[in-house]
């Protein structure tokens, strides 16, 4: 169970493009207790990238430290090539928030929300300009949210919102999206075509990290698995992945007490 | 007519027209404000900011410079320092605000106490709309202007801040900084309306106004037009009822303001009690008519 060994990728990056996410000996602590331990992995551009573990694994401490708000003890992030302050300002990532940081009752239109994936382009009041109306407007046609564009968020099903959050990240133009367990509370069918989304957006060059706790929408959703618990456990295809006995690890079977929710 | 002597007569005073600005300022500023305030969360830092001002109020009056700079200061410095508190102990976010301006609050009544002045405790506790000075009016007007216009201009990242604060992070912009800002704004905010409604109930031109709207409409951009419009009108209500009710006019304000919110939170469309129950009723008669109208399939199959 060694880190570094367990973060060989399957494929080394293609061309001399930087790949789209390498993190390297990334470590945190969040006081005394250790979230994450030195974990090195490389995602190349155009794949989708299943992140499991349970709860207290650290996939939430590491798509913080990918977004960076929260600063590693040590290793680093580099996204796209950039450091992630810089990817930050270039817009380059986007992120689609569990449902439970969301407030749903908030007033606002599947619309501005999705527009707010393009703040970062606009000037100092955020007045829209006809190219950020048209990359909303893409973006919603492009989930299937174009009929529901002045719905308020909140009333929209478990998979709308989601999709409504990708096309957030999709007006925004990113290359690496992060979603945070996704498919919580969303229904069989809208797995489907949320796992279809994101089939087509990696086919269309974007890189996708999804952690998860749903092990049966891999195999159609992800193209290799990393399996985290404080460290990377594993980074290989779903089929090895779905191993019992390295889900036993992942999931900490042989600690008693312990549980995934 | 008397409807229109009704109407004029306390505009022929001086003293009223400038109670009407200082209010009807005060209110919509508030009223802007107050749409972020409770969508976020932040009623009870509206509470410990304005009351956390008093100290500085009275020693402003002590040193003889405006009132809006020494509440100011103590406004922001009680922002300060209930997030020094609160990122540097384990008291968690409420206590330390609870912390804070409860002794900020002590100490102003204890300066007032000790310190022979003309202040009035009672004005500066429940306003003094009648005494409102000149100079005082351009104090108001000229801070009022200037908060409403950042609030405007900065609304969609301020919306985009109560929001999504990680997706602002995401792109590039720093939350904390958009916290801070709203957080200043509200300094200024409670100092625009020391006057009008005084130190305890400043917390109410806050909150209600935006809290009444937010039963009114699912559009962020209209709670920013309704809220400041309901808390104008019962503004200039308020006043009026306490012209010719002889009674105090911060209270009659914000009397004013809850009876609105009241009347929202009962008839309000979508979001009222009975508003809801007839919508409720008004589905169920549709429903069932459908059902009557339409055979059952299985049947007719």
């Amino acid at each position: 169970m060694t880190g570094p060994a367990a973060s060989a990728r399957p494929d080394a990056p293609a061309g001399d493009e930087a790949p789209a996410l390498e993190v390297h000996g990334l470590t945190v602590h969040y006081g005394d207790v250790l979230a994450l331990d030195d974990v090195s992995l490389t995602l190349r551009r155009g794949t989708v990238c299943g992140l499991i573990g349970m709860n207290g694994s650290g996939k939430s401490t590491l798509f913080k430290a990918i977004m960076g708000t929260v600063h590693p003890d040590r290793g680093s992030v580099a996204i796209a090539g950039r450091t992630p302050r810089q990817a930050r300002r270039a817009g380059v990532v986007g992120y689609v928030p569990q449902s439970e940081e969301v407030d749903w009752a908030f007033p606002l239109s599947v619309h501005d929300v999705v527009m707010m994936g393009r703040y970062g382009y606009q000037g100092f009041t955020r007045r829209p300009r006809p190219a950020d109306r048209a990359a909303v407007a893409e973006a919603l046609e492009r989930v299937e949210l174009a009929d529901l564009a002045d719905r308020r968020i909140g009333a929209l099903s478990g998979g709308q919102r989601k999709r409504a959050f990708v096309a957030r990240g999709l007006a925004q133009g990113a290359d690496v999206l992060l979603l945070d367990e996704p498919f919580a509370g969303v229904d069989r069918p809208s797995e489907r075509t949320i796992s279809e989304l994101l089939r087509e957006l990696a086919a269309g060059g974007a890189t996708v990290l999804v952690s998860s706790h749903d092990l049966e929408a891999l195999p159609r959703l992800a193209d290799e698995v990393i399996l985290l618990l404080r460290r990377v456990l594993l980074h290989g295809s779903p089929d090895e992945a779905l191993q019992p006995e390295q889900l036993a690890r992942a999931f900490g079977l042989d600690l008693t007490g312990r549980s995934e929710d | 007519m008397p409807v229109v002597d009704f109407l004029l007569e306390p505009l022929g005073y001086d003293f009223m027209q400038r109670a009407f600005l200082v209010t009807v300022t005060a209110a919509i500023v508030c009223g802007v404000l107050s749409c972020w305030l409770v969508l976020i969360g932040w009623s009870l830092m509206g509470d410990a900011v304005s009351h956390a001002v008093l100290p500085g109020v009275v020693l402003a009056y002590l040193l003889g410079t405006p009132f809006a700079v020494g509440a100011l200061v103590f406004g922001l410095g009680a922002v300060a320092l209930i997030f020094l508190v609160r990122a540097t102990s384990r008291v968690k976010g409420d206590a330390a605000i609870g912390v804070v301006f409860t002794t900020l609050f002590a100490l102003g009544l204890v300066l007032i106490s000790v310190v022979p002045s003309q202040t009035d405790l009672g004005h500066i506790l429940f306003g003094n709309l009648l005494g409102v000075s000149a100079a005082d009016l351009v104090q108001v007007l000229v801070l009022g202007a200037v908060t409403l216009a950042i609030l405007v201009l900065k609304r969609r990242d301020l919306t985009l801040y109560a929001f999504d604060p990680t997706h602002a992070h995401a792109i590039g912009l720093n939350p904390k900084a958009l916290g801070a800002l709203l957080l200043a704004l509200l300094a200024l905010t409670v100092v625009v309306a020391l006057q009008a409604v005084g130190v305890v109930l400043v917390v109410a031109m806050v909150i209600i106004p935006g809290a009444t709207a937010y039963l009114l409409t699912d559009r962020f951009a209209r709670m920013l037009v309704i809220a400041p419009a309901i808390a104008a009108v019962c503004a200039i209500v308020g006043i009026y009822a306490s012209y010719y009710l002889d009674a105090a006019s911060g209270g009659m304000v914000v009397l004013t303001m809850g009876v609105a919110f009241a009347l929202a939170y009962l008839f309000a469309p979508r979001h009222g009690v009975v508003g809801r129950r007839v919508l409720a009723a008004r589905r169920r008669r549709a429903a069932t008519a459908a059902a009557v109208s339409q055979p059952d399939p299985a049947r007719v199959g």
